[in-house]
């Protein structure tokens, strides 16, 4: 929050000679270059969707800025229900899955997160650092190194669960190839991190109002619903782009948790198997991109400043 | 069409009903659990607060991570034990050499140069008087997936064969300039480096948002003493500016070193791994899930995980000075 404050100071204090490091003019062209060179390669899948088929394979995408001959064709082509070169359905299907996946699998792990957060800053108990701890460490375990045993953990055979030795100790349990066998890694894989920046938050939050509520009677349930939930929106609105961005570009838990179950696929994942199958029809491959790219853009470009304060909650000291 | 929706309603469907049950469960607990006055209420309150994530965690992270670290000391079916076989063949094993070494080149090249451009950008965005176009342009690709990412950048890396029309930018370029172009993807130990191109130009935003906020942080009156006392430019950046924001540089690069070490999908989504491009968490799950060898799998899974543990204690030790600061 202090950030908040000084950055306005900085504001004022910036015509201030003390900053200058490069010329105001020099910085300004720089950053114009690199901002520029940062756009082109988005802006060719832009405009090479929407180009005619033969002419994408004859004459490069920045043709299109002098001889402009755009359409609307391969869009139409690929939300078309009928079948779309190998796809079915289009990839109209694929699109919901995304949603659906992504979801309740921003929901779920933010919950979950601000129930511990607040439990770790507020409810101290021994062991509770340690807890925190330890969660904080689980960050940085590679996401790799988990799938093999959740997937016979969530598996459907007689064989899955859990094993120690001979002793079955634990029974599979039959989600594997469903949403709900998606929904869950994906909450398990973003429960540090969510807890670690909503800790920072909570914790935060002014002793004398949580102290006042209990001695007014207020259990740690309503202090919960009444004060956490409502002061802690901002990071939970960070961390809900965080998390939206992370699952619905995510490849690596589609690809492991799908298990090939056409029917749960999200895009994100279709489209990097489509990369290899549609090599020749690049008019296919680049309106579905850009429908695969559109949704995080828009995500990301309306709610850019909680995004950015939510990281720094956790980054910045 | 109405196949189409036969098909599509009920996944809908099973979204709604599975957030409605989530927390209709979730309130049901809270209101009984309100009830409980006394001295069973505080430890019930932790239990139901903090049971949840501990539970995901014990059984979506820490569990899997120790039975990982028991099956890579077997065999590819899981059934015989074979020691330290899996990581003799992972360090001595030609096809891994290539493998290991691309591993190498990425944690060496790209966290550094990430958060480095990223700086210079935070640096040079703090001299300018309109900054929110700009950034925002440079921000852009972290919303973009890493399989979107390849996509885009296929139209800068394509190559035609020579007396077809070159469609891709840096091979149009490359003829202009008056050189012939090569087919980029193919050539090696090049790709390895195009690749990380993408990561760079994806990940540079994140890092310049994060160091331009840290810039900002630093007090104006620090900056007004120094300069006063006659410090400019480059000597100020140097012994005022860089010391303040250090920490935030550190932590930045030790997100990059491990973004890098998990990165999976820009291999996966380029070359699938093929042309000498692959690293060991793209080595890892075709290992598991193409070859079937869940010991070698494994064993790479560990080895990643070795990898980061040096940033794992720093983030720590960090956290806890930190902690103990405030």
């Amino acid at each position: 929050m202090s950030i908040l404050t000084r950055k306005k100071t900085s504001k004022i204090a910036e015509s201030n000679a003390g900053r200058k490091l490069f010329g105001s003019r020099g910085a300004t062209i720089t950053v114009w270059i690199i901002a520029v060179l940062w756009t082109i390669p988005t802006l060719g899948l832009f405009a090479t969707s929407f180009r005619p088929k033969p002419e994408i394979s004859a004459t490069g995408w920045w043709q299109v800025f002098l001889h402009p001959h755009l359409t609307l064709a391969n869009y139409s082509a690929i939300f078309s229900t009928g079948n779309v070169s190998g796809l079915p359905n289009g990839v109209l299907p694929y699109f919901i899955n995304s949603f659906v996946i992504t979801i309740p699998a921003v929901i779920f792990p933010i919950t979950i997160a601000t129930m511990a957060a607040y439990c770790l800053a507020w409810v101290k108990f021994r062991g509770s650092d340690a807890i925190f701890y330890g969660i904080f460490a689980m960050q940085i375990v590679p996401i790799q190194v988990t799938l093999v045993p959740l997937l016979l953990l969530f598996g459907n055979r007689v064989s899955s669960g859990i094993h120690i030795g001979s002793i079955h100790v634990f029974p599979g349990l039959h989600i594997a190839g469903k949403f709900l066998g998606i929904w869950v890694p994906h909450t398990m894989f973003a429960l540090p991190l969510a807890i670690y920046l909503l800790h920072n938050f909570i914790a935060a939050l002014p002793r004398d109002l949580m102290e006042a509520a209990r001695v007014d009677g207020a259990s740690h349930f309503t202090i919960f619903r009444r004060i956490v939930l409502p002061l802690s929106i901002p990071a939970i609105a960070a961390f809900a782009i965080f998390q939206f961005l992370w699952v619905w570009n995510d490849l690596l838990v589609a690809l492991t948790f799908t298990g090939g179950t056409e029917g749960i696929s999200p895009l994100n994942a279709q489209l990097a198997g489509l990369a290899g199958d549609w090599g020749s029809h690049w008019e296919l491959l680049t309106s579905s991109a850009f429908v695969t790219i559109v949704v995080p853009l828009i995500v990301f470009f309306s709610l850019q400043r909680f995004f950015v304060r939510g990281l720094l909650a956790g980054s910045v000291k | 069409m109405s196949t189409f929706w036969s098909d599509n309603l009920p996944k809908l469907g099973q979204m709604g009903a599975a957030i409605i049950i989530f927390f209709a469960v979730l309130a049901a607990i809270f209101f009984i659990a309100s009830r409980v006055n006394g001295k069973k209420s505080r430890p019930l309150a932790i239990l139901i607060f903090l049971g949840p994530a501990v539970l995901l965690l014990v059984f979506g992270l820490l569990g899997p991570a120790i039975r990982t670290f028991v099956l890579s000391f077997k065999g590819s079916a899981s059934h015989t034990w074979v020691g330290f076989q899996n990581y003799k063949w992972l360090f001595t094993d030609e096809s891994m050499r290539i493998v290991l070494r691309n591993t190498v080149f990425w944690i060496l090249f790209t966290p550094i140069v990430t958060t480095g451009l990223g700086l210079l950008l935070a640096i040079l965005l703090d001299r300018m008087r309109r900054e929110s176009i700009a950034k925002s342009l440079i921000f852009m690709p972290m919303a973009v997936s890493f399989v979107g990412a390849s996509i885009v950048w296929q139209f800068v890396y394509k190559y035609a064969n020579p007396g077809q029309p070159q469609v891709g930018l840096l091979s149009t370029i490359t003829k202009h300039l008056g050189f012939e172009p090569s087919n980029w993807l193919l050539t090696q130990p090049l790709n390895t480096f195009l690749l990380m191109v993408i990561f760079v130009w994806s990940q540079t935003g994140f890092a310049m948002v994060i160091l331009s906020a840290a810039i900002k942080a630093v007090p104006t009156d620090i900056m007004e003493a120094s300069a006063l006392d006659g410090a400019s430019g480059r000597k100020l950046f140097r012994w005022v500016t860089f010391p303040m924001v250090k920490s935030t540089f550190i932590v930045v690069l030790a997100t990059m070193v491990v973004a890098t070490l998990k990165l999976f999908d820009i291999v996966r989504a380029s070359t699938g791994g093929n042309f000498g491009t692959s690293v060991l968490s793209n080595e890892m799950y075709s290992e598991v899930f193409i070859r079937y060898d869940a010991g070698r799998g494994s064993a790479m899974a560990i080895v990643l995980f070795l990898l980061v543990i040096p940033v794992l204690v720093y983030n720590v030790y960090n956290l806890r000075r930190e902690r103990s600061i405030s």
